[in-house]
């Protein structure tokens, strides 16, 4: 396989290409945006959060095929799940780009608990660890919603 | 054209560099121009045979290192037709002579009722200084719009000018290649009572550069695009004005006397040189110079204009509706800096592509986010050029673009 096919495995360019979970919400769902500066990357992220649980999510937005791939990846396995669960699955991809960019650096890495977690679809973007300067567009919507989860909670 | 591009790149260590055993397409010179070896042989010899600091020792080794450095400022005086010497200033950069001239002249010089009149295609770089200084002074930004092809709409110019200090325009724009009538402006400029600053980054590794006939009254550029090396670039002034300016940097250097009362600023150029200054670099970028005039401005210019011609033309004719090309479409008023969009893929996902390839563009908002606000998109691709590309980077850029939309099925 191509370094190039490794990236854009065909799992990623299918939500690119048909995006889930893609629109908006209105109020009470809870608004955030989230900007990559560097490549003017956006990714919008409506959520309704009620008893801890995420009722519903809606990705809003534009940017390159490994942002907008991993939102909808991330908005597929974060519906319906408590938000504890979610925050898991956000530590266990961000261990995911981590894990494999310190590999890169030769260091070991010793995986926490977060790991046992199944990732599924999301495994796809693994290949992104290649490229540190893309990791930031696969975490944007990851940190977006991390964001909109503090902010909520802040009500 | 006189000069063969085949030979030529052979001077340049880096584009005979293969990755993933693909020779080097290099297609970012609007960012920064890959180097021959004789500059960087000049910054090795620097350091191997005349190393010492410069206007200090009285000793043979530091009067050869001043002599490098002050024969440097010759070359670049010469090289932009200076007047004088004296008026050129080395800064690390362009964008720290732009921040030179905000900090002494413009904060000498502009409060509140004052106004600053930039274009909406400037550089961050010429945008960001005035921005500063205006929070801090209260003056007033006005902005020349740029129409939809990419040329700048004067229409409003004389009531942008009316009772403006300064106008502050680049000479070629780092996205759209826009040649901008930079003689025009400097005489409406000065017939409203105001100055002009030209940022010259991409103008001077193109054309000839001439200062007195562009009529402006300082010029910005950088060493780093017209082969030179990162570290240095150039500030040129009016000598009055320069005088008139308080320095920018305090330290070593740029002082005549000091005291515990206080200081006496040097003699110009070195009032503007606070510290220990750049002397390879200064090697690099007369080296750099002599290469380019050893080619000849002019066939420089004719080589950018027949390869920019040629890429406007070959770039729809295979990638038809799908690309849209920013800018002028003649190739006489612009330079060879093709920005574009194709067929909705971002910018990054097209880089991403063409890397696998080995080749070399631009992805993003180019440091001129007011611009990209006006054409609409977040972020664009661009391509440019530079004297070592030939007919076959553009090729191998249109095969690369070709394959951007088979994968992401445009």
């Amino acid at each position: 396989m191509s370094a190039l096919e490794d990236l854009y495995k065909e799992i990623i360019l299918d939500h690119y290409r048909s995006p889930r979970n893609r629109g908006e919400l209105d109020e009470p769902a809870h608004r955030c945006e989230g900007f990559n500066p560097l490549c003017g990357d956006e990714v919008v992220v409506y959520v309704v959060l009620k008893d801890g649980m995420i009722e519903d999510i809606k990705i809003g937005g534009q940017g390159c095929s490994i942002s907008q791939a991993s939102a909808s990846m991330m908005s597929e396995i974060i519906k319906g799940k408590s938000i504890e669960e979610a925050e898991l699955i956000i530590q266990a991809f961000k261990e995911m780009m981590d894990i494999y960019e310190s590999e890169l650096s030769g260091k070991d890495e010793i995986r926490s608990m977060s790991s046992d977690i199944d990732l599924g679809d999301l495994e796809a973007l693994q290949g992104v660890v290649k490229y540190p300067v893309r990791i930031k567009c696969a975490t944007l919507a990851w940190n977006t919603l991390t964001q909109s989860f503090q902010e909520a909670g802040s009500k | 054209m006189s000069f063969d591009v085949s030979n030529l790149k052979e001077d340049f260590p880096v584009l005979q560099r293969k990755i993933n055993g693909k020779k080097m397409v290099y297609l970012d010179s609007a960012n920064t121009s890959q180097k021959p070896v004789s500059v960087i042989s000049a910054i090795d010899d620097y350091y191997r045979n005349f190393n010492a600091n410069v206007h200090r020792g009285s000793y043979q080794l530091s009067v050869e290192a001043t002599e490098i450095l002050e024969g440097a400022r010759d070359t670049v005086a010469s090289f932009i037709n200076a007047p004088k010497r004296s008026e050129i200033i080395f800064s690390k950069n362009a964008t720290e002579a732009i921040n030179l001239v905000a900090n002494t002249w413009g904060r000498n010089n502009l409060g509140a009722g004052d106004s600053v009149v930039l274009t909406e295609m400037e550089h961050h770089a010429n945008i960001v200084p005035w921005q500063m200084l205006a929070e801090e002074k209260g003056f007033e930004i006005r902005w020349i719009k740029v129409d939809s092809k990419g040329y700048l709409d004067l229409s409003d110019i004389s009531q942008l000018l009316d009772g403006a200090k300064l106008l502050s325009i680049t000479a070629m724009s780092n996205v759209l290649g826009t040649l901008t009538p930079i003689s025009e402006l400097a005489a409406r400029a000065h017939d409203a009572g105001a100055l002009i600053l030209a940022d010259a980054s991409q103008l001077t590794p193109h054309r000839h550069t001439d200062v007195q006939s562009l009529g402006v009254d300082f010029l910005a550029f950088t060493g780093h695009k017209l082969l030179g090396p990162m570290g240095i670039g150039v500030l040129w002034g009016r000598e009055e004005l320069l005088e008139a300016m308080p320095p920018f940097l305090g330290g070593g250097e740029m002082i005549l006397n000091v005291s515990k009362e206080g200081f006496t600023s040097n003699d110009l150029p070195w009032k503007f040189e606070a510290g220990t200054p750049m002397v390879a670099e200064a090697a690099g970028l007369a080296a750099a110079i002599d290469y380019l005039d050893g080619i000849g401005m002019e066939e420089i210019r004719e080589h950018e204009i027949q390869l920019t011609t040629y890429a406007l033309q070959k770039l729809p004719e295979h990638l038809g509706e799908m690309i849209t090309i920013y800018g002028p479409t003649e190739a006489s008023d612009r330079g060879g800096v093709i920005s574009f969009s194709l067929g909705g893929i971002h910018p990054h996902d097209i880089s991403q592509v063409l890397n696998e390839d080995n080749i070399c563009i631009r992805a993003g908002h180019h440091c001129a986010k007011p611009l990209m606000d006006v054409l609409g998109v977040p972020a664009t691709s661009r391509a440019s050029i530079y004297i070592y590309n030939e007919e076959s980077d553009i090729d191998a850029l249109i095969e690369g673009l070709s394959k951007s939309m088979s994968i992401f099925g445009a």
